[in-house]
This record gives C-alpha cells, sequence and structure tokens, in this order.
C-alpha cells in the first residue's frame, strides 16, 4: 500500500513541477493563495477525526483542525477569486469611477 | 457504492486542483479556473462526508460553519496590502490542522489493539514534525510581516550552532519513534520541540528575506498535509499536498536566485543583521534633491516613463496615487510602464497584485527581464520605495553583499526621480550609488504625499 501511496505523491510532485513552474511571476501571490486554500484538503482528515468519535481527545483536535481547514478554504478561494478579479488587461477593463469623471472631463472640453 | 462515489469525487477533485493551478499560467483564464479547483474542493468534502467512519455530524457541523464565519471576513475584508501577513496566518491554520489531525490519530492508533507500525508512525512523526513547525513559524513570520514582531533579523552569537543541534536532536527522536512506536512521550516532546526550532528559524530572518520563508513554510505547510495522506491512506491529500510542496519550493528558489543567493544563505545568513563595513561609503558625495513642481514638468514632457515600485509603495499604500499620476502621463502622450522586479515587496508577486488592486492593466506590468532593455531609452525612471533592486553596486561592485544580484538597470535611463522618505540605507544596510548619481534626483517624503503633490501639479502644468 505505501508504495503505490509514494508512486502517487511522486507523480503528483512532478505534475505539480511541470505545471507550476510555467506560472508567471505577474500571479505568484494569487497561486501563493491559490495552494493555500488547496492545503485546506487537510479538512478530509479533519472531517473524519471529528466524527469517527474514536475518543473524546480525538474529537476535540478533530474540531479544532475542522475549524481551522474550513477557515482557509473559504477564506483562501474567496480572496484568489477577489485577487483574479482585479486582473485585467488594458482593453478589458471595467471603467473606474475616474475613468468615467475623465470621459465626462474630456467632452466637456471638447465642447469648448 | 459508497466507496466508488468517494473515490471518484476524489479523483474529481484531484483533477480539478490540477487544472485550476494549471490556469494560473493564464492571467485571463486563471478566475475560471480556480472556481472549478474551489468545485474540486466541495467534491472532495462532499465525498469524505458519506464516509463511513463518521458517526456524529454534531461537531463537524458546528466546525464548518465557524470555519465559513471566519472564512468570509479573511477572504473579503482583509486590504491587499495585508496580504503578505494574511497569507502567512493562513499557512499557520492550515499546518495547524494538519498538526492537530496527527496528534489525534497518534492518540486514537495508540489505543488500538494492534498498536501504530512503524510506517504508519513515520508519516505520523513526519506530519506533527512539519506542521508544528509551521505553525510557529509561520505565525513569526506574520509578526514579524504585520511588524508585531521587529522585522530586524534577531540574532545572537552561536545561533547557527544551537539550531543545528535541535534540529538534529528532532531528527534523532523521529528516528526513535519509527522504531519504537509506541513511545507517546518522545512523540509530544518532538511536536513541541518542532513548534521551537520554527520560532528560532524564522525569528534571525529579516523583512525582505520573507518571501523566501513564507514560500518555504507554503512548501512545509502543503507537505504537512501531503503526509497526513500517507498516515490516513489517502490519495486526494497526498496529490493536493504534493502540488503545494512543490509550489512552495519553486517560489523558493526562484526567490533565492532572483537575490543571487543560495537558499542556505538566506535561512542561515541572517542577511543585513550587521552594519556591512563594505561598500562604498556616501560621505563626501551629494545628492540633489528635486521639488514636486520641478518632477512634475520632468513627467509631463517625458516620452517613455517606468516606474519602479518597491516595499516602500506598499508601506505608504500608495498605488492609487501611482495609477493616477500614471494616467495623467499618458494623457499628455507619454507612455508608462511598470518594472517589477522579482523580489520587490515581501512576498513573491507582492507589487503585481498591488498593481492590479489599484486597476492597473497587467499588459504594463513587465519583468525584470522584459524590461530591461528598455531603461536606455526612457526619459525618466520613477522610483516609488524601493532600494536594493536598483542598486548598480551589485552589477560593479565586487565587494558589496549584494553583487552578483540581479537588478533592474534604472541607471541606464535618461534621469531618475527617486521617491523616498530619507536617505536611510535599504534593508541590506548598503549605500545606493545610483542616489548619488548626477542624473538621479530625490524626491524625499512620504510616497502618498509625494504622489499627491505630483498629481497635483501635473494637472496644471
Amino acid at each position: 500500500m505505501i508504495i503505490l501511496e509514494l508512486y502517487v505523491f511522486i507523480l503528483a510532485a512532478f505534475t505539480g513541477f511541470m505545471v507550476i513552474s510555467r506560472v508567471p511571476p505577474l500571479l505568484h501571490t494569487p497561486l501563493m493563495a491559490a495552494t493555500n486554500a488547496i492545503s485546506g484538503i487537510s479538512l478530509v482528515g479533519s472531517l473524519i477525526m471529528a466524527g469517527a468519535q474514536h475518543s473524546r481527545l480525538a474529537t476535540l483536535l478533530g474540531f479544532i483542525a475542522v475549524v481551522c481547514a474550513t477557515t482557509n478554504i473559504v477564506g483562501g478561494f474567496l480572496i484568489v477569486d477577489r485577487m483574479l478579479r482585479m486582473f485585467q488587461r488594458a482593453d478589458k477593463r471595467a471603467p473606474t469611477q475616474d475613468d468615467r469623471r475623465d470621459e465626462a472631463g474630456r467632452r466637456a472640453t471638447d465642447k469648448e | 457504492m459508497r466507496t466508488v462515489f468517494i473515490q471518484v469525487a476524489y479523483i474529481g477533485a484531484s483533477v480539478l486542483f490540477i487544472l485550476g493551478l494549471r490556469s494560473l499560467t493564464r492571467p485571463d483564464k486563471a478566475r475560471r479556473g480556480m472556481q472549478q479547483a474551489a468545485i474540486g474542493m466541495v467534491l472532495a468534502i462532499a465525498g469524505t462526508l458519506v464516509n463511513h467512519q463518521i458517526l456524529d455530524y454534531k461537531w463537524i457541523g458546528i466546525g464548518m460553519a465557524i470555519g465559513i464565519i471566519l472564512g468570509y471576513p479573511l477572504g473579503m475584508w482583509v486590504p491587499m496590502t495585508a496580504m503578505p501577513q494574511r497569507i502567512a496566518l493562513a499557512l499557520s491554520f492550515s499546518a495547524l490542522a494538519a498538526t492537530l489531525v496527527g496528534v489525534a490519530e497518534y492518540h486514537t492508533g495508540l489505543r488500538l489493539p494492534e498498536g501504530i507500525s512503524h510506517a504508519k508512525a513515520a508519516a505520523l512523526g513526519f506530519e506533527v514534525l512539519l506542521g508544528s513547525l509551521t505553525v510557529a513559524g509561520s505565525i513569526v513570520a506574520a509578526g514579524k510581516l504585520q511588524e508585531w514582531l521587529p522585522s530586524k533579523p534577531l540574532t545572537f552569537p552561536g545561533q547557527n550552532l544551537m539550531n543545528g543541534a535541535l534540529f538534529a536532536f528532532i531528527l534523532g527522536l523521529f528516528v526513535f519513534l519509527v522504531m519504537q512506536p509506541q513511545s507517546q512521550s518522545v512523540f509530544y516532546v518532538m511536536v513541541g520541540l518542532a513548534a521551537v526550532f520554527g520560532i528560532l528559524f524564522v525569528m534571525p530572518i529579516g523583512g525582505a528575506d520573507m518571501p523566501v520563508v513564507v514560500a518555504l513554510l507554503n512548501s512545509y505547510a502543503g507537505l504537512a498535509a501531503c503526509a497526513t495522506g500517507f498516515a490516513i491512506g489517502n490519495q486526494v491529500l497526498i496529490i493536493a499536498g504534493a502540488l503545494d510542496g512543490a509550489s512552495g519550493l519553486i517560489l523558493s528558489i526562484l526567490m533565492s536566485k532572483a537575490m543571487n543567493r543560495s537558499f542556505a544563505n538566506v535561512l542561515f545568513g541572517a542577511f543585513g543583521s550587521q552594519t556591512i563595513a563594505a561598500g562604498k561609503k556616501a560621505g563626501d558625495l551629494q545628492v540633489r534633491s528635486i521639488s514636486v513642481d520641478d518632477a512634475a514638468i520632468q513627467l509631463a514632457y517625458a516620452q517613455l516613463v517606468i516606474i519602479i515600485p518597491g516595499y516602500g509603495m506598499a508601506v505608504a499604500q500608495a498605488q492609487h496615487q501611482v495609477r493616477e499620476l500614471a494616467e495623467l502621463v499618458e494623457r499628455r502622450g507619454g507612455e508608462v510602464k511598470y518594472a517589477i522586479h522579482p523580489v520587490a515587496g515581501r512576498m513573491p508577486g507582492h507589487m503585481n497584485v498591488l498593481l492590479a488592486e489599484a486597476n492597473i492593466p497587467y499588459d504594463k506590468l513587465y519583468d525584470m527581464d522584459e524590461i530591461n532593455s528598455e531603461f536606455e531609452r526612457t526619459d525618466v525612471v520613477m522610483v516609488i520605495g524601493a532600494n536594493d533592486v536598483v542598486n548598480p553596486a551589485a552589477r560593479t561592485d565586487k565587494s558589496s553583499p549584494i553583487y552578483g544580484m540581479p537588478i533592474l538597470d534604472a541607471d541606464k535611463a535618461r534621469s531618475v526621480i527617486v521617491l523616498k522618505r530619507s536617505m536611510a540605507a535599504g534593508f541590506a544596510g548598503i549605500e545606493n550609488e545610483l542616489f548619488y548619481d548626477p542624473r538621479t534626483s530625490m524626491l524625499f517624503g512620504d510616497a502618498k504625499t509625494s504622489l499627491t503633490g505630483l498629481i497635483t501639479e501635473m494637472k496644471n502644468v
């Protein structure tokens, strides 16, 4: 069994190296936030520990772990989404308040 | 049937995680991809919740509810400028979850009739060792980034020797635990000492080296999750943990490279702890300071302006003013580009996120290699709160501690305006020749105030 798990680990680590080394520096912070959110996968272990009724201590520790991991998943994916929403190309950028004000100003000048 | 569903859910989650990370290679696809990864997470959770080992859902429900309540503000309300400490804090959360599961698993295993096997002891030991180290280390890192703890490196003589000895001792305990899995006290002492080591390990590391450390802790947190997977025989944990571990490792290697320093040097060198005697002292050199109106005139007539942001911009939270000023330059027909050094700021990609937050389109942000050839034809370079990443001593002065570090060639531009609070040396404690260059003028003061002044003046030019 452990050999099978080592296979999984090694293949996943290779995939990770291949994929992640191509992430541009532009998105390194979102990448960190994303891996952080994904590491909330510890929730899988925490859930079982919190619900398996092994002992009172195990349930308590599992419960705290569930809180931590859920916080990371929710907070992590939300923050990644918030960040990635901000990365816009010049042509696709949503007009900001400033832009609209500028636009209005320019029109006013044109009329003059 | 149930097992099939669980396995399908886990495989689906693993695929979506990998695709999500792959989407981060393309800024325009990234958001969609990460949303899919979030769906993968929901799948993994759903798959776990039907596991027959779970007998009682009460604590699960309460725990997840609290987690959602805590996670929402951490995701939606934390400002982008606080991102480095936010990420360090999140690292400690994920490591804490892994550590607690490891401890609970060990505690439970001891009470089983068959005890704990050597392999399981190894996995659990690895999990709590890395987990506990990461929890303590990332709390210290978050404290330093938030400036609750001094961000200067804290060192004392014999530090590396002591840390080395402590680490060797912890490893010894680990080996002992694998041989004698039932020795409880060894297990708990190891958890405690790993936490102490985590604190001692991050304490001596200074603010500007934080990108490497945060990336490294990221890698450890991933590996701790991975070890959890080995301990409880869960493939999705192994895969997700390995992805995180790989990502953290790649980032920390990239960051060390961008400082031309070895990994070991960053971790054990306590860079900048002593004021470095080498390098030119600037007693007889003159700096030229410039008034806001003169700087505004220079910018107003420039064809190409390159802005180099640094940690100072983040501290002053001046990114919105930067954008406003850049738009004024653009309206007068000039072109504005942003040059981002890989280690500018306190974490990988820090500057990019701040500028994106200020609504600056990402196609104007350039990596060091892309933009260095353009400085020669640049009229004005504006350095905002950056120092060591534009220090020409890295190219010329062999005695300088930053010699060999790749830098942005700001000194090749026709003129340079440096926004800086005072003449204090940069993080590395080295004088920056660029500031004494005849083509350089200094605009002293808080970056936000200076930029606001420049904006007002630009409107009047």
